[in-house]
C-alpha cells in the first residue's frame, strides 16, 4: 500500500494520532480511523453537507478535505455537542420540532447551525436561511429544521438585559 | 351500496384524539436521541472484524455485448483478494421479483447479479472486486479492462421497440385495465379533449446511499445481511430461494436507514453478492455505494408518456377516460415486476365518478437505469394525467376548474365505492370511506382560494405571472392480508414490542409505541420497538405502500389488547376485583375511579410474579407476554387535495412555488406531528419532481445526471412554507383504529397542482404537458 503520513487530529478536545495516506479524506478518517461515525457521507462531492464538521470555528465539508490538511487543527463533530447527558439547545430543538426523520442529514445540519450561531448569534433570519440552504435534507422538507434552528437561536442568545 | 362490505369485517367509528391518552397526540419521537447525538448506526457505520470491501466494475456503455473482461492487472494490486465476473457466479439465477400480475412473461427480463454476456445500461454491474481496503478496491476496479461491442440503444419507451435479446422484443408486456363501454362513451360525448403528457424520470435519492454487509456465522451456519431496509422479510424469502439455503440459515437485519422512499431496501444485485462472497471468501463483506453509482444504479421511476383523451357530456359530467401509456421500465425488470404500471392504471380515475375507462400500457425495456417504485408509484403519474385532463376539459367547456371537479367527485353517499376492472386477475378497488367534497370545501377555505384569486388579479395587472393550481387525488394504503406482533413486559416494567415492520425514518417506532401504549395503558417511552430483524419474528410486511401504520399498527393494537386482557385477568385474581372494575393507568392496574392509594398492582410486579412454575399461573402460560395478529382483506383509501400558488419569471423561465397547501384526510392520525412531517417532506420531493429533478439521458443512453450537481434536489431556498390541513372526517371502517396511511399523500398531487398553477400563471391553459417544468422548458412554453 502507498505511503502514509502520521498526523494528529484533535476531535472534540481529544487527540487522535493516526497514520493516513495523503489521499485519504478527512471524512473517512474521522469515521473509520477515529470511530466518530456521527459524521455522515452523502455525496463525497461537497454538495449535500452531511459531512459538515467545525474546524477552528468554521463549518467545513469534511469530504472535500484531506485528513492531512486537518493535522493539528481543532475539529468538532456531532459527538461533541452534548455535555454529558445534557443535550445542546440545537439537539433539543431538533427533537422538539421534529426536525429530523431518517436523521442522516442531521449531524451536518447541527454542526452547520452551531457554527453559524456561535459566530453570529444575532444573525438576521434571511442570512440564517441562506446559510442553512447549503445543506440538503431529503426527508423533512426543511420546514421543521428551520423551526428548530430558530428556536435554538433564541435560546443560545440567552436572556436579554 | 353497503353490500360492498359483505363478508368483510368492519369496525365502528373509533374514538377521537380528545378521547385518547397518547394515540393521536404530538408525541416526540423515540428515535431521535441517538440520531441527534451521532450514535445512529447506518449501514456505513457497521463494521465486522477482517471485513473485505467490495467495489463494482460497471458498464460505461448503455448497450453492448461483452467481448472480454481482463482482471489480471487489477488482481496484481496488493490488497486485492478476488475479482468476480458472471463466470464465477453463473449458478446464481437473476434477482427475482415478487409475484405480480403479468409477472410470468416478464421473467426473461430480470437482472443477473453480474452482467451475463450483455450490458444494458450505463452502470450495469460487470465485475465485483474484493479488497482489504475500500480505496484499494476502487483502484483495482479501475484497472479491470472490459471490452464491449456496442449495440443500438433504445432510449424512449415510445420509440419502435428494439430487441432485448435475439427473438425477444423490448416490449415486455402489453397490460390493460378497463371497465364500462369506452367506445360508447366517446361516441355520445359532447366534448372530447386529447392530451399527450410526459412525466420525467425521478428517484427517491435518499441522503444515505445504499449499503450492504454480508456476514457468515460459520458456527451457526447462518448467513446475515446487514444494512437492509424496507422489506427485510420479503427480501429474505427471495434470497433464500436464490441462494438455495434453508430459511433458518439466512437472516436479514435492518439498521438505521437514511431515507428510503420506495427505492432503498429493494433487493439489488449487490445485496446478493455480499452474501455469496461472505460465504465463499470466508470473510465479512462490506459494500457502500458512492453517490455516482447511486444515481446510475438505484431504482428510478415515473417516466411515462400518456396519449390520453377524456369525454364529457354537455354538463361537464365525465363519460370516460381512454389512455395509451408508454411505461419506461429501464434495462431490466426489478423486484416489482409490473407493479408501477399496474398502479398507474388502476388509480387513474382517482376520486371521480367515471362510467367508462380503458388504459392500455406498453411496458417497455429501455437502455437506462432500471425502474421500480418511488414514493406514490403510479399515483404521482396518474394524478398528473387526470388533473391535466380536468383542467383542459374545464378550459374547453368554459367551466370553472373547481366547479368541474365538484360535479364529478364521488359523493359521500356513494361510499363504499367499488371499481371493478374487466381484466382477469386485476384486483378491484373498494374505496372504504370518504367525503371528497367536504375536503374540497375545507381546503379551498384554508388556502383562501377566492381571496387569492383577487390578490393575484391585482399582481397580474402589474405584469406578474402568478397563478393558482389544484390537484385532487385518492391514495391507497394498508393492503392486506395480515401482520403479527409480539409484546412483553419485563420485571422492571419496560416493554418490548417486536414487529415485522421496517423503519425508513418515518417515525415507525414512535407510532407503534403510541398505539401499544394506548391499548395497554402504559407510558409509550418505556416501549422498545423492534423492527426489521428476521430472527426476532417470522413474518413481516416491512414498510412499503404506506402499509406500516395501517397493517402493522393493527397488529400492534391487537397484541397490546391481548396483553392487557392477560394482565387484567391476573390483576383481577390478585386484587380480588372483577376485571370490569379494573383499568391500567401508566403501567399500573388500578380500580376504576378509585382515589390514589387504592388497590393497585404494577405491570412490573405482575411480570415478576408470572415466572415459570408460579402457583398463580394455574396451568396458564408464564410471563407477561403475548403474540397476536391482525387480518384484513382490504386496502384503505385516504384522499387529499393539493393547492399551489406559483410565480413564473418570464425572463429566466424560473418557476417559484410561493405557497402550497396539502389537505388530507387521514381517517385517524396516530401522531399528527409525524403525519405533517411525512406530508411536508413528500410535498417537497414532489416539488423537486415537478420543477427540478430529472434523470436525463443522451441519445446514446448516457446518463446526464450522475452527481447531485446535475440531479437537483430542492434546497431550503426553493421551498415555500407548506401548510397542512389534516382532517379526520372519514375514519376507515376497515381497521379498529380508523387509520389510513400518510407516507404518500404529500407527494401524490404535486406534479398535477404545480402544472395547473403554471398554466394559470402564464395564461395558457394546457401549456404544461411535461414534468419537470425546468426553466428551459418554461422558456419554450413562453416562446
Ligand atoms: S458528503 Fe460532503 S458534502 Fe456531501
Ligand atoms: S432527515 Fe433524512 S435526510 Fe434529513
Amino acid at each position: 500500500m502507498s505511503d502514509t503520513v502520521a498526523i494528529t487530529l484533535n476531535i472534540n478536545g481529544e487527540d487522535h494520532r493516526v497514520s493516513v495516506e495523503a489521499r485519504r479524506t478527512l471524512a473517512d478518517t474521522i469515521r473509520e480511523d477515529c470511530g466518530k461515525t456521527g459524521t455522515h457521507i452523502g455525496c463525497e462531492h461537497g454538495v449535500c453537507g452531511s459531512c459538515t464538521v467545525i474546524i477552528d470555528g468554521e463549518p467545513m465539508r469534511s469530504c472535500l478535505m484531506f485528513a492531512v490538511q486537518a493535522d493539528g487543527r481543532k475539529i468538532r463533530t456531532v459527538e461533541g455537542l452534548a455535555k454529558g447527558d445534557e443535550l445542546h439547545p440545537l439537539q433539543r430543538a431538533f427533537i422538539d420540532n421534529h426536525g429530523l426523520q431518517c436523521g442522516f442529514c442531521t449531524p451536518g445540519f447541527l454542526m452547520l447551525a452551531t457554527a453559524v450561531l456561535e459566530k453570529e448569534p444575532d444573525i438576521a433570519d434571511g442570512d440564517l436561511l441562506d446559510a442553512l440552504s447549503s445543506n440538503l435534507c431529503r426527508c423533512t422538507g426543511y420546514q421543521n429544521i428551520i423551526k428548530a434552528v430558530r428556536q435554538a437561536a433564541i435560546e443560545m442568545r440567552g436572556p436579554r438585559k | 351500496m353497503t353490500d360492498h362490505f359483505a363478508g368483510a369485517k368492519t369496525y365502528p367509528v373509533p374514538p377521537t384524539t380528545e378521547e385518547r391518552t397518547i394515540l393521536g397526540k404530538r408525541a416526540v419521537r423515540l428515535e431521535d436521541p441517538p440520531l441527534v447525538t451521532g450514535r445512529g448506526r447506518y449501514a456505513g457505520d457497521i463494521n465486522f472484524p477482517r471485513q473485505l470491501h467490495m467495489r463494482m466494475v460497471r458498464s460505461s456503455l448503455a448497450h453492448g455485448v461483452i467481448k472480454s473482461i481482463d482482471v489480471a492487472e487489477a488482481l496484481k494490486l496488493p490488497g486485492v483478494v478476488a475479482i468476480w465476473t458472471n463466470d464465477d457466479i453463473n449458478e446464481l439465477g437473476p434477482v427475482d421479483f415478487r409475484a405480480d400480475r403479468g409477472a410470468e412473461i416478464l421473467k426473461p427480463y430480470r437482472q443477473p447479479v453480474l452482467a451475463k454476456g450483455r450490458v444494458r445500461y450505463v452502470g450495469d454491474p460487470i465485475a465485483a472486486v474484493f479488497a482489504e481496503d475500500p480505496y484499494v478496491a476502487e483502484d483495482a476496479a479501475e484497472l479491470v479492462e472490459v471490452e464491449i461491442d456496442e449495440l443500438p440503444v433504445v432510449v424512449d419507451s415510445w420509440a419502435t421497440p428494439g430487441e432485448f435479446e435475439p427473438g425477444r422484443s423490448t416490449e415486455g408486456a402489453l397490460l390493460k385495465h378497463s371497465f364500462g363501454d369506452i367506445e360508447a362513451a366517446f361516441k355520445k360525448a359532447h366534448v372530447i379533449v386529447e392530451l399527450d403528457l410526459f412525466t420525467g424520470r425521478h428517484s427517491g435519492v435518499p441522503m444515505e446511499t445504499r449499503g450492504a454487509l454480508g456476514y457468515y456465522d460459520s458456527a451457526k451456519d447462518i448467513l446475515e445481511l446487514h444494512g437492509a431496509a424496507k422489506v427485510p422479510h420479503r427480501n429474505r424469502e427471495t434470497l433464500v430461494k436464490m441462494l438455495g439455503r434453508a430459511p433458518k440459515g439466512l437472516h436479514v437485519h435492518e439498521s438505521h436507514v437514511g431515507g428510503g422512499f420506495g427505492i432503498r431496501g429493494e433487493l439489488y444485485p449487490e445485496d446478493v453478492l455480499v452474501l455469496v462472497a461472505a460465504m465463499r471468501l470466508g470473510r465479512p463483506i462490506k459494500w457502500i455505494e458512492d453517490r455516482r453509482e447511486h444515481l446510475m444504479c438505484a431504482n428510478q421511476g415515473r417516466e411515462q408518456r400518456h396519449k390520453v383523451r377524456i369525454a364529457a357530456d354537455k354538463d361537464g359530467k365525465l363519460l370516460g377516460i381512454d389512455d395509451e401509456i408508454f411505461h419506461d421500465q429501464g434495462a431490466y425488470v426489478r423486484t416489482h415486476g409490473a407493479n408501477v404500471a399496474n398502479r398507474t392504471m388502476c388509480m387513474m380515475t382517482g376520486g371521480y365518478d367515471i362510467p367508462a375507462y380503458r388504459a392500455v400500457c406498453h411496458y417497455r425495456l429501455t437502455n437506462k437505469t432500471p425502474c421500480a417504485t418511488y414514493r406514490a408509484p403510479g399515483r404521482y403519474e396518474s394524478t398528473f394525467v387526470r388533473e391535466r385532463l380536468m383542467d383542459a376539459l374545464a378550459d374547453k367547456m368554459g367551466i370553472d376548474r373547481i366547479e368541474l371537479r365538484r360535479r364529478n367527485l364521488i359523493g359521500k353517499s356513494q361510499m363504499p365505492y367499488l371499481i371493478e376492472f374487466e381484466e382477469q386477475g386485476v384486483e378491484e378497488l373498494l374505496y372504504d370511506s370518504g367525503d371528497y367534497e367536504l375536503l374540497l370545501d375545507k381546503g379551498l377555505k384554508a388556502f383562501r382560494w377566492d381571496e387569492r384569486k383577487v390578490e393575484i388579479a391585482a399582481r397580474r395587472a402589474k405584469g406578474e405571472a402568478v397563478g393558482l393550481g389544484i390537484a385532487i387525488f385518492v391514495e391507497e394504503s394498508g393492503r392486506g392480508p395480515s401482520d403479527g406482533a409480539k409484546m412483553s413486559v419485563d420485571a422492571t416494567g419496560d416493554m418490548e414490542l417486536i414487529t415485522g415492520g421496517a423503519s425508513l425514518g418515518q417515525g415507525f417506532e414512535t407510532s407503534m409505541a403510541q398505539i401499544a401504549a394506548e391499548a395497554l395503558g402504559v407510558d409509550y417511552q418505556r416501549i422498545t420497538v423492534v423492527h426489521g430483524q428476521t430472527d426476532r419474528i417470522a413474518q413481516g410486511i416491512g414498510a412499503h405502500a404506506a402499509r406500516a401504520t395501517v397493517l402493522t399498527g393493527g397488529a400492534v393494537n391487537e397484541t397490546a389488547l391481548k396483553l392487557r386482557a392477560k394482565a387484567l385477568e391476573f390483576g383481577s385474581e390478585l386484587l380480588q376485583l372483577p376485571v370490569g372494575d379494573l383499568d391500567i393507568v401508566n403501567g399500573v392496574i388500578v380500580k376504576k375511579g378509585a382515589p390514589a392509594g387504592g388497590p393497585s398492582l404494577s405491570l412490573a410486579d405482575l411480570a415478576k410474579k408470572l415466572t415459570p412454575g408460579a402457583k398463580l399461573l394455574n396451568g396458564r402460560d408464564p410471563h407477561l407476554a403475548v403474540e397476536a395478529w391482525f387480518n384484513t382483506d382490504h386496502t384503505v383509501f385516504p384522499y387529499g387535495i393539493h393547492f399551489a400558488q406559483v410565480r413564473v419569471d418570464k425572463q429566466t423561465g424560473q418557476t417559484v412555488c410561493e405557497s402550497f397547501l396539502i389537505a388530507y384526510d387521514i381517517g385517524r392520525a396516530v401522531n399528527p406531528m409525524l403525519v405533517e412531517g411525512q406530508l411536508v417532506g413528500g410535498a417537497v420531493q414532489g416539488l423537486g419532481g415537478a420543477l427540478f429533478e430529472e434523470f436525463a439521458y443522451s441519445e446514446t443512453g448516457e446518463p446526464l445526471a450522475v452527481t447531485m450537481v446535475d440531479y437537483l434536489l430542492p434546497t431550503l431556498g426553493e421551498v415555500p412554507k407548506i401548510d397542512v390541513l389534516i382532517t379526520e372526517d372519514a375514519p376507515s371502517p376497515m381497521n379498529p383504529l380508523g387509520i389510513k396511511g400518510a407516507g404518500e399523500g404529500g407527494i401524490n398531487g404535486v406534479g398535477g397542482a404545480i402544472a395547473s398553477a403554471i398554466d394559470d400563471a402564464i395564461g395558457k391553459p394546457g401549456a404544461v404537458v411535461q414534468l419537470p417544468v425546468t426553466p428551459q422548458r418554461m422558456k419554450a412554453l413562453l416562446a
